[in-house]
């Protein structure tokens, strides 16, 4: 095993796509390759199709004819999950009720026949590891959501997978457990170093968590990337408007430039075109005096949101332009403003097919 | 093994023993009611020939009249005992519902030590009137004993029906101004309307089919599972005990079906 | 004022409505402990009634545990992993089987009697056995023990705690053994009592199948009440009574116990 590479299997994925019994096409034939040690976060919206990949990694769906699921090179589409040696942490963690905390965490360990003292000590790490030490006796039932989440992410790796897989293991929560989980989370996995699939809806979870993010839209792969890459470089509208907050803007080009109502916008690259759709993140968007700034236009909102505050402007744009100013900034709805942006800040966007 | 085959061979046992002791001889009663003098045309026999048609009414009324009177026996009753609290409510509800798993036979019995002739309903009539009121082997009598039957099932249904209601919707109807009347009208009956429909066929369906009542009260009594048993028995008429009792099944059946279509839950005939 | 009025009417109306349901059985436990029926109470209280229906149908009463037993024990083999195929498994098929073993709850008895009369009573050493009237019962009850069972399955996500003891490495087996039955344990126990007590009481499938040698308690209740005096009859349902209420309470427990958690 080499230095940089971690722990676990390495997955492969080729051309896996899913067609329900009823017609529906869950997932479109897809090819994907994750690194050993790699952490890789499935991100999109409910239906694209993501916890569906995960569950053919997993093997509890078969991918439709001429799918193949590899891992380390190894044919194992065909292989049932108890096999697979996967470790897996499911969105409503399917903790056995009848057991207690610790027989859930052992139960992977029993049924490879490891010896009760070995197992014991095994649990005992586990439980150090993930925090929850003095849950061990208790129910599942008389466990919080929290406690629950580490439980089950205890004795997914307890059984040392090749492939750590999560279905949304954050989602059952509350918002501020979700944060401070999320933290821990990102630590542990860092610390085990293995190889893991992340399938989430949330984007800061993804952003995160993941190595890298592949995003998903309808079945389909939008975009793969790392998570710099997907938030400063979408190649898509649904990405751009997934990830993060973005003004999307329509309009013609001249000489370099975008030619708005509101002034002339600088862009980076060849302007071949003459016309384009750009991305520009609110937070790159700087506030200036109105008539020293190359753009200008109406503040019709502000919102003050504590470290921020969030402006909606028009007249710049053919839709009003949102734009996250320093909190420092006067700023008040009918006022005449300046906007300056740079031009590398300016994403163009690929027409849409 | 794989997962589909562990499962196939989970369901394996079953079907063999739904295959061999239900599918297989319901088949053979559907072929049997065909096999009398008159073939298939031996199934209209229970609407043409006038005496099995006239059972079949019979039957059809008592058990409309047993799933009217139920249903507002129980509901007058459920309904008071889910929204009131007294102390002996807990026992009155028990005296309600223990006769549940009482057999067909043990409810005849029941009406006989009501009705009967040493019943107490005629000790009673006997004192007061000087005349002995006898009434357990007649119509009225497996009236009675449906009624016994059916009251603890349709209150069960009824009560929880009733407890499930949203009293946030006849608080709304209050607020509107709607009279206590209006209130019972508009917004409790309708949305008891499913629990009704539910325990009303299986009520119905009971009284259609029950045996033991009638077996147990008398002989001469002409409803319809009494007509299958003496074609069967005395008769050793097969072909028209099957024929009539295919016809049974499936009214009794389509009851429940529709029952079922309409109220959305699970809807079973019992006993 | 009005309320109250109400309040009593209703009060009373549900009391009739109780009286009805339980003078009866308060009649007949009486009667038959009673010396002489016809002269009421103060003949007398005795256990002699009592005693002559145990030497005349202990045998109905033994048989009719052998067979809600066995009853018993044939539905959990087949009923409980059929539960289990039925919802994991899912889709159009399962529900028509679904569909097909609760057909017997909206047939009546008597029509599923005379079809295994019609079928099977040519074979003669299995029409005189318990065997026969088992073999009703079990088609009877067996709806009851699925139900009960699957809807468990339904509220405790039986199909993702089968899925995570997948991934931990068990064997289809060892999942049904280690996390389906412990925790479908609810349903078997409530369809269990089920079982038992519709055994225990059925008669109007039993007394087609039964033979004057395999008779149960039911037939043997049917039996005395056309034949016995009044006070055997009724000592014959006491003991009815003492058999089955406590299985009616144990299940009015258990349904209480499981609308708590």
């Amino acid at each position: 095993m080499s230095a940089q590479a971690g722990h676990g299997a390495s997955v492969r994925i080729e051309a896996c796509g899913k067609t329900f019994a009823d017609g529906t096409r869950a997932l479109e034939p897809a090819t994907l390759e994750i690194a050993r040690g790699e952490t890789l976060v499935l991100l999109g919206p409910s239906g694209c199709g993501k916890t569906t990949m995960l569950r053919i990694i997993a093997g509890l769906e078969l991918p439709d004819a001429g799918g193949r699921v590899l891992f380390d090179g190894k044919d194992m589409t065909a292989v049932p999950i108890e096999r697979r040696n996967v470790g897996m942490v499911f969105q409503s963690y399917a903790l056995f009720p009848n057991m207690s905390v610790s027989d859930n965490i052992g139960y992977g360990l029993k049924i490879r026949g490891v010896p009760e003292k070995e197992r014991a000590a095994r649990v005992a790490e586990l439980v150090a590891l993930t925090n929850i030490s003095g849950l061990e006796n208790r129910r599942i039932d008389q466990l919080s959501g929290g406690q629950r989440q580490r439980v089950a992410l205890a004795r997914a790796v307890a059984i040392r997978p090749g492939i750590l897989l999560l279905d949304e293991p954050l989602t059952a929560l509350d918002a501020a457990l979700r944060d401070r989980l999320r933290g821990e989370l990102n630590r542990l996995l860092r610390a085990l170093g293995i190889t893991t699939i992340y399938v989430t809806h949330d984007q800061s979870e993804a952003m995160e968590l993941g190595d890298r993010v592949v995003v998903m839209q309808k079945g389909k792969i939008a975009q793969i990337g790392t998570p710099r890459e997907i938030y400063f470089t979408p190649n898509s509208r649904f990405v751009a408007e997934f990830i993060g907050a973005a003004n999307i803007v329509e309009a013609a080009i001249e000489n370099g430039h975008l030619v708005l109502p509101g002034g002339r916008q600088p862009i980076d690259g060849d302007a071949n075109i003459s016309a384009a759709v750009a991305m520009i993140r609110p937070e790159t968007i700087r506030v200036l005096a109105a008539e020293s700034a190359p753009l200008s236009g109406v503040i019709d909102s502000v919102s003050f949101i504590g470290d921020r505050q969030r402006l909606v402007v028009s007249g710049v744009s053919n839709r009003s332009l949102t734009v996250d100013a320093p909190n420092t900034v006067r700023a008040k709805s009918g006022e005449r403003i300046g906007l300056s942006i740079s031009p590398d800040a300016v994403r163009l966007l690929p027409p849409e097919r | 093994m794989s997962h589909r085959s562990f499962v196939w061979l989970c369901l394996l046992p079953l079907a063999a023993v739904t295959v061999a002791f239900f599918l297989l001889p319901m088949a053979r009663l559907v072929v049997t009611g065909a096999e009398g003098p008159q073939g298939l045309a031996g199934y209209l026999a229970i609407l043409t020939e006038p005496r099995y048609r006239a059972t079949l009414l019979n039957t059809v009324l008592l058990a409309t009249a047993t799933t009217i009177v139920t249903l507002i026996v129980a509901t007058v009753a459920g309904m008071f005992l889910q929204r009131h609290r007294f102390p002996g409510r807990a026992i009155l509800i028990a005296m309600l519902t223990f006769p549940l798993a009482f057999p067909g036979v043990v409810v005849g019995f029941m009406i006989i030590l009501l009705a009967g002739r040493q019943g107490l309903i005629g000790d009673f009539s006997n004192r007061v009137l000087g005349e002995k009121l006898v009434f357990a082997y007649s119509i009225y009598g497996l009236f009675l004993g449906y009624l016994y039957f059916s009251i603890p099932r349709v209150i069960l249904t009824i009560m929880a029906a009733v407890q499930k209601l949203d009293t946030g919707l006849e608080e709304a109807a209050r607020s509107l101004g709607a009279s206590p009347w209006a209130v019972q009208r508009d917004v409790v009956l309708p949305a008891l309307a499913p629990a009704f429909v539910a325990s009303g066929a299986i009520a119905f369906a009971t009284a259609m089919g029950a045996f033991g009542t009638a077996f147990t009260l008398a002989t001469n009594i002409d409803v319809l599972p009494m007509l299958i048993y003496t074609e069967f028995t005395l008769a050793a008429n097969f072909s028209v005990s099957a024929a009539l009792s295919v016809g049974l099944g499936i009214i009794t059946w389509l009851i429940l079906a529709l029952a079922r279509s309409f109220s959305g839950s699970a809807v079973a005939a019992a006993g | 004022m009005r309320d109250r009025l109400i309040f009593i009417g209703q009060f009373i109306f549900t009391l009739l409505v109780a009286g009805f349901l339980v003078v009866p059985a308060i009649l007949s436990i009486s009667a038959g402990v009673t010396v002489n029926y016809f002269r009421g109470i103060q003949s007398g209280v005795t256990l002699q009634w009592v005693a002559q229906v145990w030497e005349l149908y202990a045998g109905t009463i033994l048989l009719s545990f052998v067979v809600a037993f066995a009853t018993l024990a044939a539905t959990l083999v087949t009923g409980v992993p059929a539960a289990y195929a039925l919802h994991v498994r899912g889709g159009r098929l399962s529900r028509i089987v679904e569909e097909i073993i609760t057909l017997p709850l909206a047939i009546p008895g008597l029509a599923i009697a005379l079809a295994l009369l019609l079928t099977y009573g040519g074979f003669g050493d299995f029409r005189r056995s318990w065997l026969f009237i088992l073999v009703g019962h079990v088609i009877f009850t067996m709806p009851f023990m699925v139900r009960s069972v699957m809807a468990v399955f339904a509220t405790v996500d039986i199909k993702t705690l089968d899925e995570g003891a997948a991934s931990l490495g068990a064997s289809p087996w060892r999942r049904f053994r280690d996390v389906i039955v412990p925790n479908a344990l609810p349903g078997i126990l409530a369809g269990s009592l089920m079982v038992v007590t519709l055994s225990l009481g059925e008669f109007n499938l039993t007394w087609m199948l039964h033979t004057p040698l395999t008779k149960t308690l039911p037939i043997g209740l049917a039996d005395s009440y056309a034949s016995m005096r009044l006070e055997v009859a009724s000592a014959y349902t006491l003991i009815f009574f003492v058999m089955i209420i406590p299985l009616l309470v144990a299940m009015q427990l258990f349904a209480e116990k499981e609308q708590k958690r």
